[in-house]
């Protein structure tokens, strides 16, 4: 049972989720793009979150299944085809086929472990990427490097994502809407992860993650409970995709690198593997850091020294991987761990 | 008392070039606890492994409640109802002990992903009987006061205890313990004794591989003796002591 003051923090937090983009708005929209990039990372984190941080497989190639979402909305919803379904129908085919992705991936990978799956993975997710890259002949299916142009945005009813509409004195632009949207479908997942975690399930992925033989010989088919986890974390990743085709209007190649694969596991490991809002917190920093140190590290150069002394990308670049080294040393479990997390859940609930 | 639980006929496995079991058969009959001894290597755990589905064997069959039992995998065998404890023990060490017995009630329910998800009526409860059953074997097994400290925070003692309360959960017919006094003091031992003593008198059977012959000796109803993988005697304890065969390989011929 919430007490009085939880409820009241609760309110509290969703008030000012609410009220957000409309201050971050007043600083520029490009603040609100970078807030919806923030929450579809932390979609991704999730999603990894699953098959990393709960049943312990290390994925190296989890952009793949964001590549597979955001291409088939692209395919489904702009003039390459011609086709233009309208996005509640793209999205579920989306997580579907990215769960089919998932399966493929896993299958052949149950027996592999640590390093050796990280392998594997990081190998699937550039063959996606190549894929990606080379269908467009004979068969121009993913129009190349050239990636696929003029993608539907969302559309319910009047309400058309790329545009502005004014209420009153609020003004909801493209951005705003999909920030709501895109908070809608993370509240979802944080949901469905709590619940996951907290079942038969859930703990059939820890206990795979903790000590595989002993998961076995306790009853465990750990094969189908790994392919789960692949294919319940591909499918967020798939829908994340989707929506990413739709905000950006474009997708290439270019955008599913390995790097991408990266930053999202950084994000996991950052904020604590296996505990949800740990992960999401450090979606949200690693998301922000950078962005935040683009605006102010040019400026405080200028400041001090009256030049540019350094490059701003390259110093961005040092103050972050400084910052990620310094926190993985001094809390290497992550900001926001998941052991204390689950005790104080159990201890609540007995 | 005397229906035969489980029959193995002409085990066998090989290692490379080292024959670990060679045409093992053994019966175990229901309600008995039955030893397995032998020297250092002669194949013990390997004969655990083969039955829990582990490894996979070379040769030979096993008949597990009447039914011919699937070996290839060991959640199968688990399902049909042997479940097992570890020589160094295997906890999910950052689980509590109560998650560590949940766990173990996993091939006994059903809820999947979209059960769990939706939280219907179905999965709450069986949710609510997984936690239920667990607290019971807990109290069981003697640790309820640990349920909610991680595994690897127990006393070596408590951590084989939880590992005998989530075998049980698994509900098996047949407990198969894998040294379970293995590095005890001697308290210790005996009240896992009478721990062992109880899941007897509570209808379970089990088979104990052990190496503290006292032990063995005191607790077992009949106990087989593997020499180089190969099974030397299988008789009541007395039997077995009094079998030169045994005492020249297992014992030492001049130490009789």
């Amino acid at each position: 049972m919430k007490t009085h003051r939880e409820r009241a923090g609760l309110a509290l937090v969703a008030l000012a989720l609410i009220a957000l983009p409309f201050v971050l708005a007043m600083a520029g929209t490009a603040w609100v793009r970078i807030t919806n990039f923030a929450v579809l990372f932390a979609l991704l984190s999730l999603g990894l979150n699953i098959v990393v941080g709960f049943a312990g497989l290390l994925d190296l190639g989890y952009v793949a299944f964001y590549a597979v979402g955001a291409y088939v909305y692209a395919l489904l919803a702009s003039p390459h085809f011609g086709l233009h379904l309208p996005f509640w129908v793209i999205l579920p085919i989306g997580a579907t086929v990215a769960c089919v992705a998932g399966v493929i991936l896993g299958a052949p990978t149950l027996r592999l472990r640590g390093d050796y799956l990280a392998i594997v993975t990081l190998g699937f997710g550039e063959i996606v990427r190549i894929f990606m890259n080379n269908l467009s002949s004979p068969v121009n299916l993913t129009n190349g490097p050239k990636g696929i142009n003029r993608i539907d945005p969302f559309q319910i009813g009047p309400l058309n994502f790329s545009a502005s509409d004014t209420f009153g004195a609020l003004v909801f632009s493209g951005p705003i809407k999909y920030y709501y949207f895109l908070l809608l479908v993370l509240l979802a997942v944080i949901v469905i992860n709590r619940r996951l975690q907290d079942s038969r399930i859930g703990r059939a992925w820890v206990a795979i993650r903790e000590d595989e033989i002993a998961a076995k010989a306790s009853g465990i088919n750990t094969r189908n409970i790994k392919l789960l986890a692949f294919a319940m974390g591909a499918s967020f990743g798939g829908i994340a995709g989707g929506m990413f085709a739709a905000i950006q209007g474009f997708v290439s190649p270019e955008s599913f690198i390995l790097n991408e694969s990266i930053m999202v596991l950084a994000m996991v490991v950052l904020g604590g593997m296996g505990n949800i809002w740990g992960v999401i917190a450090g979606a949200v920093l690693l998301s922000f850091v950078p962005e935040l140190l683009r605006y102010t590290v040019e400026p405080a150069q200028m400041a001090l020294f009256g030049k540019l002394l350094i490059d701003p990308e390259v110093l961005r670049m040092l103050v972050f991987g400084l910052a990620l080294v310094l926190t993985m040393r001094f809390r290497p479990a992550g900001l926001w761990p998941e052991t204390r997390h689950r005790r104080e859940m159990s201890e609540g609930r007995t | 008392m005397n229906d035969i639980l489980l029959e193995a006929r002409n085990i066998g496995k090989r290692f490379g070039g080292v024959q670990a079991l060679k045409d093992v058969s053994l019966t175990i009959r229901s309600g008995e606890i039955y030893g397995l001894i032998g020297p250092n290597g002669a194949g013990k755990t390997t004969l655990f492994n083969v039955f829990t589905g582990l490894y996979a064997r070379d040769s030979g069959e096993v008949q597990f409640a009447g039914k011919a039992l699937d070996l290839g995998s060991p959640h199968a065998v688990a399902a049909a109802g042997i479940a097992r404890t570890f020589q160094n023990i295997r906890l999910f060490a950052n689980m509590t002990a109560l998650e560590n017995v949940m766990v173990g009630r996993h091939v006994r329910t059903r809820a999947g992903v979209f059960s769990a998800i939706l939280r219907t009526r179905a999965e709450r409860a069986e949710e609510a009987g997984i936690r239920h059953r667990a607290e019971e074997l807990l109290h069981y097994v003697g640790i309820a006061d640990h349920a909610n400290d991680l595994a690897r925070q127990l006393s070596y003692g408590d951590q084989r205890r939880l590992e005998i309360a989530r075998a049980l959960a698994t509900e098996p017919r047949l407990l198969a313990l894998d040294e379970p006094v293995a590095g005890m003091n001697a308290t210790e031992t005996t009240a896992l004794r009478s721990l062992i003593e109880g899941l007897r008198r509570d209808g379970l059977t089990v088979l104990l591989i052990e190496h503290d012959v006292k032990l063995v000796m005191g607790l077992c109803d009949r106990v087989a003796v593997l020499d180089y993988g190969e099974k030397i005697a299988e008789d009541v304890p007395e039997a077995v002591r009094a079998n030169p065969i045994v005492i020249e390989a297992y014992l030492g011929a001049s130490t009789a």
